[in-house]
C-alpha cells in the first residue's frame, strides 16, 4: 500500500477520491448559497453556522483546503508526466477523431478554475479570515456591536454580484467547470475501477451534476445582479 | 485512378534527426490496400536507385499487428476497427495529400523511416502476463473447470488485443493502459488466472510505468482507435484488480 | 535399405510413444542447465518448444525475424485446432483422428507420427485451457467445438475466427514467462542465416541483426528449425510477407534432407486477386464451409451477364445454379477436404464458369444458411416463421454471431456486402506439407538439428486436413520435441559450452558476409519484388493446382534462367550495415529461386496424383486424384551444390494399421 502514489494507477485513483470529495463539497456548497435566492434568513443562518462552527472551521476547512490543494498539484504532476511521455509530436494530429475536447483539456479547464478559486479565496474567503480570526470578530453581525444589525453574510453575497465584470468571470468560470465535470464525474468512476451496469446507468446522471451545479451557481450570480 | 501526395517521416536510424518528405504518386488503384500503395511508391524509389521507406508490416490481414502507421493524424488512418494494412485507397480521394508517421511515444523509440521499436510491450509481459503451468501431459482435463460462458467470452475480446500500440500512439499522454488492461482482463475473468493475480497486476503495471509510458486520462481515445475494439471496461477491471491488489500486498 | 532411418519405435501402434518416452536417454535436471539449445522461430511450434525446454531447465536462444515473437504467422490461422477429446460423444477417438488424418493425407504420411500427433491432441487442449487460452465454450460453461472438412465428427475447438492467435499468445505467455525467468534469450529482429556444423553436428548458426546488420555467431548443443513453410515461393500466398524458407533452405543446404517439396496446399476459400498491384492473398475461415454452399451458374450466359455486370448473383434462380460439391460429393458435400474443393473450384472456372473480371472467382453463398438459422429462431421465439424480413434478420444475427470478423474483413477487402450478395472465393496457397525430412524424434538428417512444426514434412502427407496444422505445431512443441530432443543432449552433458572462436564459424560467417556483400555490390537494374512476382507466376501456372510433364520441365528451366538473371541485375539499395528490408528480402528470394526448382523437380518426379499434388496425366475418368502404389513412399532431396543435381532418396510407408484404400469422399 505504501508505494501505491508512486504507481499511475495509484496516482489516478488519488486523483479520483480527491475529486469525489471535492463533487461533495460542490453539492453543499450550491445548495446552501442556493437558499440566498429565497431566504435571507436561511442562508444567513447556514453562513454563520458553517462559519463558526468548530468542527466544521477546524477539520473539515482543512480536509478541503487539501484536497483542492492535492488535486490541483496532482493534476500538475501527472500533466508534467505525461507531456514527457511523448518527445516528438505528431507533425498531423486528428485527435477529435477519437475523443472529446473536454477530455483532451482538462489541464485548461482546471487552471481556469484554479484562476477562479484565487479570485473566489480573495473575495469571500481572505475577508472571512480576517474578520473571524484577525479581528476577532466571530459575531457573524453587520455590525458586532449592535445585535439588531443582523448577519452580514446576505447583504456580502450580493454586494460581490453588483459588477457585471466579476459576474462575467464568475459566469466563465463555471462554464469551464462544467466542462471539467462532464469528463472528470465519469472518469474518477473509471480510475477507481468503477465500470458496471450501475455506473454505466450513472452515465445520465453524471450530465445532470455537471451541468446542473455549476449552472445553479451561475444562476445565483445572475439573480443577485439582476436583483440587486 | 488516384494522384495523391504523401508527407512521409524519414529517419536514417535512431540517432538522426529525421523530417517530413514529400512524394507524388500517381496511378492508384481505389482497390489497393494502403501499404500497398507504399509498395508502389518504394517501387519507384527503388527503380530511381533511392532507398525505399522502411515500415513495419507482415501478415496484411489485420491480426499479427506489425503495422503501425498514423495516417493523417489517426492510428492505422481514417476508418477505425482497422488496421493499416486492412485499410484501402477507396477511402481517399484523388489529390489528397496524406501524412504517414511512425507511433509517436518516447516508449517507442524510432528505429528507422515508420518503424518503431515496441518491446517496451514484450517487457510489460513478461513481468506477469501468463499464468505459471509447466507444460506436463498430466494437466486436469480442460473441461475439469466450467467457465461462464459470459466470463469466457468476456475474456476472451480482452484477449483479441494485437500489440499494435495504437493505443499508444493515439493517447495523448502515450498511455499504454489498454494494452496492459487487455492482458490482466484476460486472465482476471478467468478461474485460471485467479492464483497469481495480485502479483500479476502489480507487476506489470509496475513494468508499465519503468517503459516511460504516461497516465491514462480517461479519454477514450485508444478504444476509439483499437483495431479489436478492446473496451474501456478493461481498464477500469484492471483499476479494481491493482486497488485490491495494493491493500493485500 | 535407404540410408533414411525414420527410428520409428517397435510394438503395436497405439504403445509406440509410450514405449518410446519410457526408453529414450533422459538428461537430469543439473546437467539440463549446462546445455543450450536455438530455436528458430517463434510461431505455435517454434514458440512452444522453447518454452518448455526453458521450464525443463534448458537455455534456449530464441530467434525470430519480427519485432515480437508474437507476430509469427501461426497468429492469423483462423478455423480451430482438432483434438480426439469426444466432448461431443459423436464416436470420435485417438484412433479416428489418426485415420482421418492419414486419409486425409491422402496415404503419404507416416503412420506411426501421426498416431503420436493424434494421441498427444488431447494434452493440448488441456494445456492450452490451463494457460488461460479463452476457447469458445457453451452456456454450460464447457468446451465448444466446431466441424471442418473431410471428417465426420465435430472435434475442433476454436475461439471465435482468431484460434491461432489465440494458441500463439498461449506459447508466447510460456515463453515470457520463461524470458522473464532469465531462461529464454529472446533475440527478436534476427534472422537466421546459416547452421553451424561442427565435427558432423549441428552446433549453432549465424544471425543477422535486422536493425544493424551485424552478423552474429551463436552456439548450442542442439539447433531446432521452426521457421515455418515456403509457400511465399508463389509470391501471392495467405502467407505473411516475411514468411520465408532461408533458416530451412540453409539447414538443406547444411546436409538436411529435403522431404516433398510438392506438397503445396492450395486452400479453398480466399479472396480472389483484384489486380497486379496484389500483394498478398487473404483466407476466409473454412469453418465458413460449415454453413456456406459454394455454386457457379449453370449457364455460360448467365456467367456473361455476370461478369458485364448485367446480371446479379442473388437474381439467379436456384435451378440455374450448379452446387457441383454438393452434386460431385453428396456424402461430404461443401466440407470435403481442402485439395478436393480447390480442385474442384479450378475445373469450374477453367469450364468458364468463373464469376469475376478475371474468371477466378466461385461464390460462397450464406442465403440458404441465414434462411434455416432464421426459421429455426423464429420457432425457438414462438415468432413468425413465414415473416421474410424477420427471418432474414434473425439469420443474419446468427451468421454474424458465428462469423461476424471474417465477414467484416471481407467487406473491408471487397468493398461488398456478403450479408446480402454471395461471397466471391478463389483458391490459394496456404500451407505447406513438405518441409525438412525429420525421423521420428523430429531430428533432420544433420544430427542435432531438428525440425518442427509446418517447417517439418512429417504429419499431413500429400494433404492436411483443416485445423490440424496448429495441433501439429503445439504437438511438436509442447509434447515431442522436448522429450526426444533429450535422448540427444544426454550424451552433451559433458561436451560444455560450444566455442564460436572455431574455423567452422568462421568459414559460415564468411560465407553469410559474402553472400550479403555480393547483393549489395551488385547494382542490378530490377527490384527484388521483380524477380519475386515473376517466380511467384511460373509457380503458380506450372506448379500450382494442377501440374503435368511438360509444364513441370518448363519450369525448372525457366526457374534456373531467372535464377541467373537475379543474380546479375538484382538491385539492393542502401547498405549492408543498417536496417535495410531490401537486402533482407533479396536473401529470401535469392533461396525460394533454389527451392523453386527442386519443387519442381520433386513434382516432376513424384508421377502420381496424391493430395496436393495433382498431376493432369493422373488421374481417373471422373477426374479425380490417382494414387500409385509405386510412389507410397518419401521423397527426400539431399542437396548436392545445385537443386539440379540434387539427390533423391526414399523412405517407405507402410500402413500396418490402416487399408490403403482410394481416397472418397462420395
Amino acid at each position: 500500500m505504501s508505494g501505491i502514489l508512486k504507481s499511475s494507477v495509484g496516482r489516478k485513483f488519488a486523483m479520483a477520491l480527491s475529486a469525489f470529495f471535492l463533487m461533495i463539497f460542490l453539492v453543499m456548497h450550491v445548495s446552501i448559497n442556493f437558499t440566498s435566492v429565497f431566504s435571507e434568513e436561511l442562508f444567513n443562518n447556514m453562513s454563520h453556522f458553517m462559519g463558526t462552527n468548530p468542527l466544521v472551521q477546524g477539520l473539515m476547512q482543512p480536509i478541503l483546503i487539501f484536497g483542492v490543494i492535492f488535486h490541483f498539484v496532482m493534476g500538475f504532476v501527472l500533466e508534467y508526466k505525461n507531456r514527457q511521455s511523448r518527445e516528438v509530436s505528431y507533425a498531423k494530429n486528428v485527435p477529435s477523431g477519437n475523443s472529446s475536447w473536454v477530455s483532451r483539456n482538462m489541464l485548461l479547464s482546471g487552471v481556469v478554475i484554479l484562476a477562479f478559486l484565487a479570485l473566489h479565496f480573495y473575495d469571500f474567503w481572505i475577508h472571512e479570515m480576517t474578520v473571524k480570526y484577525v479581528e476577532g470578530d466571530m459575531s457573524g453581525l453587520v455590525d458586532a456591536n449592535n445585535p439588531e444589525s443582523g448577519f452580514r453574510y446576505y447583504e456580502e453575497l450580493r454586494e460581490k454580484f453588483v459588477s457585471p465584470v466579476r459576474v462575467g468571470i464568475y459566469a466563465v468560470s463555471f462554464v469551464l467547470l462544467s466542462l471539467h465535470l462532464l469528463h472528470g464525474f465519469n472518469s474518477a468512476f473509471q480510475s477507481v475501477g468503477a465500470n458496471n451496469k450501475y455506473v454505466k446507468s450513472l452515465k445520465g446522471f453524471s450530465k445532470v451534476y455537471a451541468i446542473g451545479v455549476p449552472a445553479l451557481f451561475i444562476f445565483i450570480a445572475l439573480f443577485h445582479h439582476f436583483t440587486h | 485512378m488516384m494522384n495523391l501526395t504523401l508527407k512521409i517521416w524519414r529517419q536514417k536510424n535512431a540517432n538522426d534527426k529525421g523530417k517530413i518528405v514529400d512524394y507524388p504518386v500517381s496511378g492508384i488503384s481505389p482497390d489497393m490496400s494502403f501499404l500497398e500503395m507504399l509498395d508502389v511508391l518504394n517501387q519507384e524509389l527503388i527503380e530511381k536507385g533511392e532507398e525505399p521507406v522502411a515500415f513495419d508490416h507482415d501478415c496484411r490481414e489485420g491480426i499479427c499487428g506489425t503495422c503501425s502507421l498514423y495516417i493523417n493524424g489517426r492510428a492505422h488512418g481514417p476508418q477505425t476497427r482497422i488496421t493499416a494494412c486492412q485499410l484501402h485507397m477507396r477511402s481517399f480521394n484523388d489529390g489528397d495529400t496524406i501524412y504517414i508517421e511512425p507511433w509517436r511515444a518516447k516508449a517507442f523509440p524510432v528505429i528507422k523511416d515508420l518503424i518503431v521499436d515496441r518491446s517496451s510491450f514484450d517487457r510489460i509481459q513478461q513481468a506477469g502476463g501468463f499464468i505459471s503451468v509447466n507444460t506436463s501431459g498430466n494437466t486436469q482435463d480442460a473441461n475439469a473447470i466450467p467457465i461462464e460462458k459470459e466470463h469466457a467470452d468476456k475474456s476472451f475480446d480482452a484477449a483479441t488485443c494485437i500489440g499494435c500500440g495504437a493505443c499508444v500512439a493515439s493517447c495523448k499522454n502515450s498511455s499504454a493502459m489498454l494494452f496492459v488492461s487487455a492482458k490482466v482482463s484476460q486472465f482476471a475473468l478467468l478461474p485460471q488466472g485467479q492464483v497469481e493475480a495480485t502479483d500479476r497486476v502489480l507487476n506489470m503495471v509496475k513494468q508499465m510505468d519503468a517503459e516511460g509510458f504516461g497516465n491514462c486520462t480517461n479519454t477514450g481515445a485508444c478504444e476509439v482507435e483499437c483495431p479489436k475494439g478492446i473496451s474501456l471496461e478493461n481498464i477500469a477491471r484492471m483499476n479494481r484488480e491493482y486497488l485490491a491488489a495494493s491493500l493485500k500486498g | 535399405m535407404s540410408i533414411l532411418d525414420s527410428k520409428i519405435p517397435e510394438g503395436p501402434l497405439a504403445d509406440k510413444w509410450t514405449k518410446h518416452k519410457n526408453e529414450i536417454n533422459l538428461v537430469n535436471p543439473a546437467n539440463k542447465r549446462l546445455i543450450d539449445v536455438i530455436v528458430v522461430g517463434t510461431g505455435l511450434a517454434g514458440g512452444s518448444a522453447a518454452a518448455t525446454l526453458a521450464e525443463l531447465g534448458y537455455n534456449v536462444k530464441s530467434f525470430c525475424f519480427q519485432d515480437s515473437p508474437r507476430r509469427a504467422h501461426s497468429i492469423a490461422a483462423q478455423g480451430g485446432i482438432n483434438a480426439a477429446k469426444n466432448y461431443q460423444g459423436d464416436g470420435d477417438s485417438t484412433y479416428r483422428l489418426f485415420y482421418d488424418t492419414v486419409k486425409g493425407g491422402d496415404y503419404r504420411s507416416r503412420e506411426a507420427n501421426v498416431y503420436r500427433l493424434a494421441e498427444v491432441s488431447t494434452n493440448i487442449i488441456d494445456q492450452c485451457v490451463a494457460q488461460g487460452v479463452p476457447f469458445a465454450r457453451e452456456y454450460g460453461g464447457l468446451l465448444d467445438n466446431r466441424s471442418f472438412g473431410g471428417v465426420l465428427v465435430s472435434r475442433t475447438f476454436y475461439a471465435k475466427g482468431q484460434t491461432g492467435q489465440q494458441l500463439l499468445l498461449g506459447a508466447y505467455a510460456a515463453m515470457n514467462r520463461q524470458i522473464g525467468r532469465g531462461k529464454i534469450k529472446m533475440y527478436t529482429r534476427h534472422e537466421m542465416l546459416d547452421v553451424v556444423v561442427v565435427d558432423g553436428k549441428a552446433r549453432g548458426i549465424i544471425a543477422r541483426n535486422l536493425v544493424t546488420g551485424e552478423i552474429e555467431r551463436h552456439s548450442a548443443h542442439a539447433v531446432v528449425i521452426a521457421s515455418g513453410g515456403y509457400g511465399n515461393a508463389f509470391y501471392l500466398s495467405t502467407y505473411a510477407m516475411g514468411s520465408n524458407v532461408t533458416a530451412a533452405w540453409k539447414a538443406h543446404k547444411r546436409g538436411a534432407f529435403f522431404a516433398n517439396p510438392c506438397y503445396t496446399q492450395i486452400h479453398p476459400t480466399c479472396i480472389p486477386v483484384s489486380g497486379d498491384h496484389q500483394s498478398k492473398l487473404t483466407l476466409m475461415s473454412e469453418s465458413l464451409r460449415n454453413d456456406g454452399r459454394i455454386w457457379v451458374p449453370k449457364h455460360k450466359k448467365d456467367v456473361e451477364a455476370i461478369r458485364n455486370g448485367s446480371l446479379k448473383p442473388t437474381e439467379i434462380a436456384e435451378e440455374d445454379r450448379d452446387y457441383y460439391l454438393e452434386r460431385r460429393y453428396p456424402a461430404f458435400g461443401n466440407l470435403v477436404p481442402r485439395d478436393v474443393a480447390s480442385r474442384a473450384a479450378k475445373e469450374r472456372c477453367d469450364a468458364g464458369y468463373g464469376v469475376n473480371q478475371t474468371g477466378e472467382a466461385v461464390y460462397l453463398d450464406f442465403s440458404a444458411a441465414i434462411e434455416r438459422y432464421g426459421k429455426e429462431q423464429a420457432h425457438v421465439k414462438g415468432l413468425d416463421e413465414n415473416d421474410t424480413a424477420l427471418v432474414q434478420k434473425l439469420g443474419k444475427g446468427v451468421i454474424e454471431n458465428k462469423y461476424g470478423n471474417l465477414f467484416q474483413m471481407y467487406e473491408k477487402i471487397v468493398d461488398q456486402n456478403p450479408y446480402e450478395t454471395p461471397m466471391m472465393i478463389y483458391p490459394a496457397v496456404h500451407y505447406t506439407m513438405g518441409g525438412l525430412w525429420v525421423d521420428y524424434n523430429l531430428m533432420t538428417t544433420v544430427p542435432g538439428l531438428y525440425a518442427i512444426g509446418e517447417a517439418n514434412f512429417s504429419d499431413h502427407g500429400a494433404n492436411r486436413l483443416g485445423a490440424s496444422a496448429l495441433m501439429q505445431g503445439l504437438a511438436d512443441g509442447y509434447f515431442v520435441l522436448p522429450y526426444t530432443i533429450g535422448d540427444y543432449l544426454a550424451h552433451d552433458i559433458r561436451t560444455g559450452p560450444i566455442p564460436t572462436d572455431t574455423k567452422e564459424f568462421e568459414e559460415a560467417e564468411a560465407k553469410v558476409r559474402s553472400d550479403i556483400d555480393k547483393l549489395i555490390a551488385n547494382k542490378g537494374s530490377k527490384s527484388v519484388d521483380y524477380f519475386h512476382k515473376k517466380l511467384g507466376k511460373i509457380m503458380w501456372n506450372k506448379c500450382g493446382m494442377a501440374r503435368n510433364e511438360k509444364d513441370l520441365k518448363s519450369a525448372i528451366k525457366e526457374i534456373a534462367e531467372l535464377r541467373d538473371e537475379f543474380y546479375k541485375d538484382v538491385f539492393v539499395p542502401g547498405d549492408q550495415n543498417e536496417y535495410n528490408e531490401e537486402l533482407a528480402k533479396a536473401g529470401r528470394v535469392a533461396d525460394f529461386l533454389e527451392l523453386g526448382e527442386l519443387f519442381a523437380k520433386d513434382a516432376l518426379e513424384r508421377e502420381e496424383s496424391a493430395g496436393g499434388h495433382f498431376r493432369e496425366e493422373y488421374q481417373t475418368d471422373s477426374g479425380e486424384a490417382m494414387r500409385r502404389k509405386e510412389y507410397q513412399y518419401v521423397s527426400a532431396w539431399e542437396y548436392k551444390g545445385q537443386p539440379s543435381e540434387a539427390v533423391e532418396h526414399k523412405e517407405s510407408l507402410d500402413y500396418e494399421n490402416i487399408e490403403v484404400k482410394e481416397r472418397s469422399y462420395k
